[in-house]
Parts: C-alpha cells; sequence; structure tokens
C-alpha cells in the first residue's frame, strides 16, 4: 500500500478514536470534579439526607429531592406519552389509510423538532395558566405542566419508534389472527403488540433517558425548589435544573458548591448510561426473533 | 348484544380513539405556533433586529444573539464535520468486523444518549478551563460539536450503506486504490444523504441552550462578537433569559426571538427534508 493511502487511513482511524476519548473525558470530568466532592461530604449522607441546600448557610448535601424532582417529572411525560404514542403507533398501523400516514408522520416530527427552550415558554406562560383554571392549588411553577409538555415533545419517539416495532412483526401473524375473526383491535393489542413488545419497550426505555436528561422544559417551569415530594403541583428541582441553576450563579471554581453539580452530574449520567444499555442489551437480545 | 357486536363496537371506539390522540398532537403543535406568532410577531422589526440587548424590553434587540447563534453555526459545522464524516467513512468503508469496531459502534450509540448538559460539563472542564479557552465561541462551538458528532458519524454511514457494492467493485476493477474509490466514487454518491444528516445535526446545535449555560455563556453581551476567542450568548440563552424576568414586556421580547429560533430551525429541516426527497428521486441505483 502507498504511504499516502495509509496516512489517510491513520487519519480516519484517528477520527473514530476521538469518540472513545469523549466517553473517556465525560468519565475523567465528572469523576475529577465529584471525588473530592465525596472527600468532604459522605457518600451515605448524599444518598440518604432529605434536603439539598448546598447554596444556604446551612448546607445539606442530600440528592434525593433533586431525584424526586427528576422522577416526578419524567413520570408525568411517560405518563402523557406512553399511551398517546402507542395508540398512534397503533391507529397508524392499522387503522390509517396510507395518504394520512404519510401526511401525518412528518408532522408529527415537527414535535421533535422545536427547541426545548420554546416548549418551556410554552409551559410556563400557556399551559401553567391553562391549568390554573381547573386546578385551583397549582402553583405558577410545577411538575405537572412542564410534564405534560415533555411528553408531548416526546410522543414522536415513542409513536415511531413502536410503529417500527409493530410493522416489522411479520405478516403472517396478523393474517392469522384476521383469519380466526379477529377485529383490528384485537389483532393490534393481542397480537402485535405483544409481538413488538420488545421494541415498544425500547422505545420506552429510550423516552425515558430523554426526558430524565431534559433540560430548559423543567429549568423554565418546574421551578428551582429542590423538594423530596411527589406532588405534582408545587414547584420542584431536577438534576438538570441544578446544574444550570449553579451555572448561571457566580459560585468560585473549585469551591465546594462548585462541585456539587459534578457530583449531580454524575448521578444523572449513571441513570441514563443504565436506561441507554438497558435498551440495548434488550434490543440485541429478542432481536429478529422471527427471522 | 352478542359478542360481536360488542367487539365491533370496541374496535370503532379505539378508532375514535386514535384519531383523538393524533389530534392531541397536532392540536398542542398549532397552539404552540399560533400562541407564539400573535404574541411576538408585533414585536419584530428591523429594530429588534439591529439593537443590541437593554435593561428595558422596548429598546432591547437580538443582534448579539443571532450573531452568536450563526457564529456558533459556521464554527459547529467546520469542527463537526470533517471529523464526523472521517469517522463514519472508517467505520462503514475501512474496519472490518473487529472487537475495537464493535465497542466503537456501542460506544457511540451511548454518545448519543448522554444528556446535552453533561457535554455543557465537559466543555467546561476541558476547553473552558484546562484548555484556557474561557467562556467563548470557540468553546461553545466545541462541545456543540461532541454533541453532535455522533448524530453526524450515524447518518454518514447510513448514506454509505445506500450506495451499492457493485459501485465500489467498478472502481477497484478499475485499479482505483481504497481512497480515491472512496474520495471519487462513493462519497459523491452519498453526498446528499450525507449533507441531509448534517443539517439535521445542526438545527438541533442551533436549539440547544443547557450546554452553552453550562460552558458559561452569557444572557448579557454588549457587542457582535467579532472572533471565535469573543464572549457571546445565542438566540435559545436570549430567549431563556427573557422568560426568566418577572416583567410581561420581555416575554413579548421572547415570542418574537423564539419565531426567528423556530424560523432558523425550520429553515434547517426544510432543507434537509428537499434534498432528502430530491435524492430520493434522482437516484435510482
Amino acid at each position: 500500500m502507498k504511504a499516502s493511502e495509509k496516512f489517510i487511513e491513520t487519519l480516519l482511524w484517528l477520527a473514530a478514536v476521538i469518540t472513545i476519548l469523549i466517553t473517556v473525558g465525560i468519565i475523567w470530568v465528572l469523576l475529577s470534579g465529584s471525588i473530592p466532592f465525596f472527600q468532604e461530604v459522605s457518600v451515605v449522607d448524599f444518598l440518604t439526607e432529605k434536603e439539598w441546600t448546598p447554596l444556604f448557610a446551612q448546607k445539606h448535601f442530600g440528592i434525593l429531592p433533586l431525584v424526586a424532582g427528576t422522577f416526578l417529572t419524567t413520570a408525568i411525560a411517560i405518563a402523557v406519552a406512553l399511551p398517546i404514542g402507542l395508540t398512534i403507533a397503533v391507529y397508524l398501523n392499522e387503522y390509517a389509510p396510507g395518504g394520512l400516514k404519510r401526511t401525518i408522520k412528518p408532522i408529527l416530527e415537527v414535535l421533535a423538532t422545536i427547541p426545548t427552550v420554546v416548549y418551556g415558554f410554552f409551559a410556563l406562560t400557556v399551559v401553567t395558566p391553562f391549568l390554573q383554571n381547573f386546578i385551583p392549588g397549582l402553583a405558577g411553577f410545577n411538575a405537572l405542566s412542564p410534564g405534560i409538555v415533555m411528553g408531548i415533545m416526546i410522543i414522536p419517539m415513542i409513536s415511531s419508534l413502536s410503529e417500527d416495532a409493530i410493522s416489522s412483526v411479520p405478516k403472517a401473524l396478523k393474517e392469522a389472527a384476521y383469519g380466526m375473526g379477529s377485529t383490528r383491535l384485537q389483532t393490534a393489542f393481542r397480537v402485535m403488540v405483544p409481538a413488538a413488545s420488545s421494541g415498544i419497550i425500547v422505545s420506552v426505555i429510550l423516552a425515558i433517558s430523554r426526558a430524565v436528561g431534559e433540560t430548559m422544559i423543567v429549568a423554565i417551569a418546574a421551578g428551582q425548589q429542590p423538594r423530596l415530594t411527589l406532588n405534582p403541583l408545587v414547584p420542584v428541582e431536577t438534576i438538570t435544573t441544578y446544574i444550570v441553576q449553579v451555572s448561571l450563579g457566580d459560585v468560585p471554581h473549585g469551591s465546594l458548591e462548585y462541585r456539587t453539580i459534578f457530583a449531580a452530574g454524575i448521578v444523572l449520567f449513571i441513570f441514563t448510561f443504565g436506561l441507554n444499555n438497558l435498551s440495548f442489551w434488550i434490543k440485541k437480545k429478542y432481536q429478529e426473533k422471527y427471522d | 348484544m352478542t359478542n360481536t357486536t360488542r367487539n365491533r363496537i370496541k374496535d370503532k371506539a379505539f378508532q375514535f380513539f386514535g384519531v383523538f390522540c393524533l389530534l392531541v398532537g397536532l392540536v398542542f403543535l398549532g397552539a404552540l405556533l399560533v400562541d407564539i406568532v400573535t404574541r411576538g410577531m408585533g414585536r419584530i422589526d428591523w429594530d429588534f433586529l439591529t439593537s443590541l440587548p437593554s435593561r428595558r424590553a422596548s429598546r432591547s434587540g437580538i443582534l448579539t444573539a443571532w450573531a452568536g447563534t450563526l457564529w456558533i453555526l459556521v464554527l459547529t459545522s467546520l469542527i463537526a464535520f470533517p471529523l464526523g464524516i472521517a469517522a463514519g467513512v472508517y467505520l462503514e468503508e475501512y474496519t472490518k468486523k473487529t472487537k475495537l469496531s464493535s465497542f466503537l459502534e456501542i460506544n457511540i450509540a451511548n454518545l448519543a444518549g448522554v444528556p446535552s448538559i453533561i457535554y455543557g460539563l465537559l466543555g467546561l472542564e476541558v476547553f473552558v478551563r484546562q484548555m484556557g479557552l474561557g467562556a467563548s465561541l470557540l468553546s461553545g462551538a466545541l462541545t456543540l460539536s461532541l454533541l453532535i458528532l455522533p448524530i453526524v458519524i450515524v447518518t454518514t454511514r447510513e448514506a454509505l450503506k445506500a450506495v451499492p457494492q457493485t459501485v465500489r467493485q467498478g472502481s477497484f476493477a478499475l485499479g482505483a486504490t481504497k481512497w480515491q474509490t472512496t474520495w471519487r466514487q462513493v462519497l459523491p454518491a452519498s453526498f446528499g444523504g450525507i449533507l441531509t444528516g448534517v443539517i439535521l445535526a445542526l438545527s438541533r446545535a442551533v436549539g440547544e441552550a443547557a450546554p452553552l449555560i453550562v460552558v458559561g455563556a452569557l444572557a448579557y453581551v454588549p457587542f457582535v462578537p467579532s472572533s471565535p476567542n469573543d464572549e457571546f450568548t445565542v438566540l435559545p440563552i436570549q430567549i431563556f433569559n427573557w422568560t426568566s424576568r418577572p416583567q410581561a414586556e420581555f416575554l413579548v421580547n421572547a415570542a418574537a426571538a423564539i419565531i426567528m429560533l423556530l424560523f432558523i430551525t425550520f429553515l434547517l429541516n426544510g432543507i434537509a427534508v428537499y434534498l432528502r426527497n430530491r435524492q430520493q428521486k434522482k437516484i435510482k441505483w
């Protein structure tokens, strides 16, 4: 092989290997920021204390309130996105005429292209006041409104991945169900959805991971009050919002308060890393069962 | 009522529920767009586009914000595209199925799932602090480049996969080397597909606020950045800042800035869709 060929191949190889460096960089940054933090704050306190007040005079470093805020907004988002997204997937697959399907899918995809800061604006200034008409106790900042908006944002994620999973189920199964006299509904939910369940579960896990890491919607509309609660009507704070809050303030570099964002970041990273790898594992284990 | 009629009614009921669910998505999207346009459209004029930010809402403009967004767009393209396309070419054209290549694949899939704010922490420590670039446009663009790199790599690979093997074999048969084949045959043939993916990745980068806030982009920048080493703000951060103010006039500003941001996002997506359709029509292997 000519030297120039070899040289180019090395350059391309370097570009590919940079992706490994990014992962190493992320882990290194999170560890080097949070190891000094955990030398001052014990891991047990971090995981079990019920208050998160690193920016106050009376400091407490319990991550649970931030985890609760993240869990609450994510749960609301999935409670909205899963039924609607799955119904849309089934509807488009079994019921909708081809023309409708072709026009509706790109329009739904628009939901996924809108920047999240726009959703945050809409949640705070439109959805929250709208919900306050029906729910008198709803605070101006709350978990409910950003949760719902986040749910609508991830509908296309669940609907398109689930639809792919459902439409890759072999036709013979569907025809057999119809041949036995099933209605479309029975065929969909007793044959197709169970057969596509691994793909649907993967779509839901990826949606959860997305909601856990979502930042701007909750930073704008959910408030900045870490609170160990599952009440969707009061202000809460998510892990991501906390990182934004500290970044906007003027916490001195290298201080304990500054390091809290890396401790919070490592918790966030572990959650999303775990969820993503769970989805890869399910995909690999159950893929191509019918081939 | 027989079992059959009951099942038919359930079937019909689900059909209506399906239409209802579609409407939820569409009505929400419609309401969002109509609300923002009615609130913000009246605020957009030449002054708004060419004024610096100000403490008074009526005198504030988005000049620094959209200039920053433009800078970020250009710099991010310059960094992420060569890198991402090169990595995609390596993984698709050069590697054999080795342990390294499957590890690279898993790793890239993992990177695609890392929340954007974590990239912000990476950028803060590595670019802003260790490399001493400060809270500059360059730091921001480098951070966003890493963020969209997985998307660029994956879409490049998809586009390269669509080029049939016969094209490569024909080129090799004429005595071309691996790189000559890649550079003169495979890349031009897959150019449209790569460009589509790359533009979609850019539209993602344009809307990001969280990683840039962590990197240290400022809400208030009193000048238009003139070099990659300058401090900056971008449209999403300006929107976030105005949305967080208590005064209602700033919300009007935010709505107007959102119109500009959505315009850029939809324009990029529109170009990508157009390119994809044209590509699909033109080439029939």
